[in-house]
């Protein structure tokens, strides 16, 4: 498993690297705490106004904020610096650097940049879930469990392959730097279930952007509303997207003519 | 004079307010610079923008959900006067986009502070310059955004020609409170590079207190009272209700005073704390 190993060597040298600066771990909490609370006050003013929205509870709405959170700490901490880096450098003409390693360029360009203390979310956004859950008082069983565990794996690599076939595009358009803020925007959909939204943004949502994948079908495994079709379209949905995505990433390297040589 | 003092670190304050001719000499050639550049990046604009747009539109299709399961209305708002709210939202927001607090710290880090700090020009001045320039760019770019929102949710809307003449200069008063204002905070990197916590809880504050996040009235009795002691709930909520709310003409001549007023507090607040700021600063190149 060599994509492994080398993703294993990044994560070593990342965390020696910021275990350099250990307050930016409090800052990131402080930060991460006010997310919260401003989250937790929004679906109370949500909940001062009605029983349920749209057949959700309030715990099962908590329930979608943890997965939201835990998904955002993901994306912060490994997929995002990443592709923010690759587009960089493909800009920069320092993805040179990049082609001349013997290693698959793809995996090189993808496992790069790793920031531990985003991963800050990660475990607040398990916080979340565990008193969600447990408000929840259906308690979790052993088949849901693994059934969210699968559904945040391909979750995430869906929106590692929609980050990687928006950062491609860098290959032909150089100035994309907004995509990031096009992409923060969109996420935000997400602490709500895609459910809610009119059919035309939910389709959108779903295949487009998979946010439906990454962020409610994984909270729909935790509620006991996740039917065995939807996690295996979440699945084959997500094989057929890292294949697309690679097809896609080789067409983009092909018009890459490099900028510093 | 001026210069000279700065390039050793010791400037002499600049003015906030220069002779009015000449301030509007500044403004207009940096809108054209503002223009000039914005035009060239006008896919980057586009997908800013769309990613802005997300928010309003999560927050009008949970309130209109919210609306319909309460029988058709939710603090007297219904699925169209949301609709209506919201999409008035993203041309507020846009008037509203002003230099990030967190651009000081670049400004600084790279010390391009310095080389402004060489002009005999108020830095935040050339900034509140430059973001008015370029908002007739914004507005010409959001027009097709409204439209589709329009056409998609269904705005009810029908404003009366003072509502539409109060709207248009509360936009400029929102733009100038906010500019200010985040432009004191952003001064606080002077004194501290570790500021994302600071600018986090203001921009939660703003959020939750100035109906970016809901029409202030369905906010609890208690948060509209301590809203009326900010100045959040002009740069948002006073100029979407001036526009598609049941304002009194009181109340709309009233809300155009008080925005003057957090103008001047904003200015007073920002020359105060430019004045402290400035005398921490040390350039490091540039």
């Amino acid at each position: 498993m060599r994509p492994l190993r080398l993703f294993g060597l990044f994560l070593r040298m990342s965390a020696l690297n910021e275990l350099q600066y250990r307050a930016n771990f409090w800052l990131q909490l402080l930060q991460s705490g006010i997310a919260v609370g401003t989250g937790l006050a929004v679906l109370g003013l949500v909940f001062s106004q009605t029983p349920a929205l749209n057949g959700w509870s309030q715990p099962e709405l908590l329930a979608v904020m943890g997965v939201h959170i835990l998904m955002g700490g993901i994306i912060g901490s490994l997929i995002q610096p990443s592709m923010d880096r690759l587009r960089n450098d493909i800009r920069e003409g320092t993805f040179d650097y990049i082609l001349t390693k013997p290693e698959d360029v793809q995996v090189l360009s993808s496992v790069r940049e790793i920031r531990i203390w985003q991963a800050v979310d990660v475990i607040v956004g398990l916080v979340v879930l565990g008193v969600a859950v447990a408000q929840l008082q259906i308690g979790l069983g052993v088949v849901p469990a693994l059934a969210f565990a699968l559904a945040i794996v391909f979750g995430g690599l869906m929106i590692y392959s929609f980050w990687l076939v928006i950062t491609t595009v860098a290959f032909w358009i150089v100035r994309i730097d907004e995509i990031a803020e096009l992409f923060q925007g969109v996420y935000q959909t997400g602490r709500w279930p895609v459910t809610l939204y009119p059919g035309w943004l939910r389709i959108s949502l779903t295949f487009l952007v998979p946010i439906a994948f990454a962020v409610t079908v994984p909270a729909q495994a935790l509620t006991g509303r996740l039917t065995p079709e939807t996690l295996v379209l979440a699945v084959a949905f997500g094989i057929g997207l890292l294949v697309l995505t690679r097809a896609f990433f080789r067409i983009g390297l092909r018009h890459y003519s490099g900028a510093s040589a | 004079m001026t210069t000279e003092s700065a390039a050793l670190g010791r400037p002499a304050p600049p003015r906030l307010v220069g002779p009015i001719r000449g301030l509007i000499d500044i403004y207009i050639a940096e809108a054209r610079l503002a223009i000039a550049q914005q035009l060239q990046y006008r896919a980057a604009n586009y997908m800013y923008m769309i990613g802005m747009v997300a928010e309003p539109v999560i927050y009008l299709v949970v309130w209109s959900t919210i609306a319909v399961q309460q029988g058709g209305s939710v603090g007297g708002y219904t699925p169209g006067a949301f609709a209506a709210y919201y999409i008035v939202w993203t041309l507020v927001r846009n008037i509203n986009i002003v230099f990030t607090p967190y651009g000081w710290e670049d400004r600084i880090r790279e010390g391009r502070l310095s080389a402004q700090l060489l002009r005999p020009l108020f830095p935040i001045v050339e900034d509140l310059g430059f973001f008015l320039g370029w908002k007739p760019v914004v507005v010409l770019l959001w027009l097709p955004i409204a439209l589709f929102l329009s056409l998609v949710f269904r705005p009810e809307l029908s404003p009366s020609l003072l509502q539409v003449a109060v709207f248009a200069v509360s936009l400029l008063g929102a733009y100038l409170i906010r500019s200010l204002n985040q432009s004191s905070l952003g001064l606080i990197t002077f004194w501290t590079t570790r500021v994302g916590p600071i600018f986090q809880l203001y921009i939660a504050a703003e959020l939750l207190l100035s109906g970016r996040l809901v029409p202030m009235t369905l906010m609890p009795a208690w948060v509209q009272s301590l809203a009326s002691f900010l100045p959040f709930q002009w740069t948002f909520g006073f100029p979407i209700e001036a526009l598609v709310g049941h304002l009194s003409n009181e109340q709309l001549f009233g809300g155009l005073l008080t925005q003057l007023f957090w103008i001047i507090v904003g200015a007073i607040l920002v020359r105060v704390v430019w004045h402290f700021a400035i005398r921490r600063y040390s350039a490091v190149s540039g």
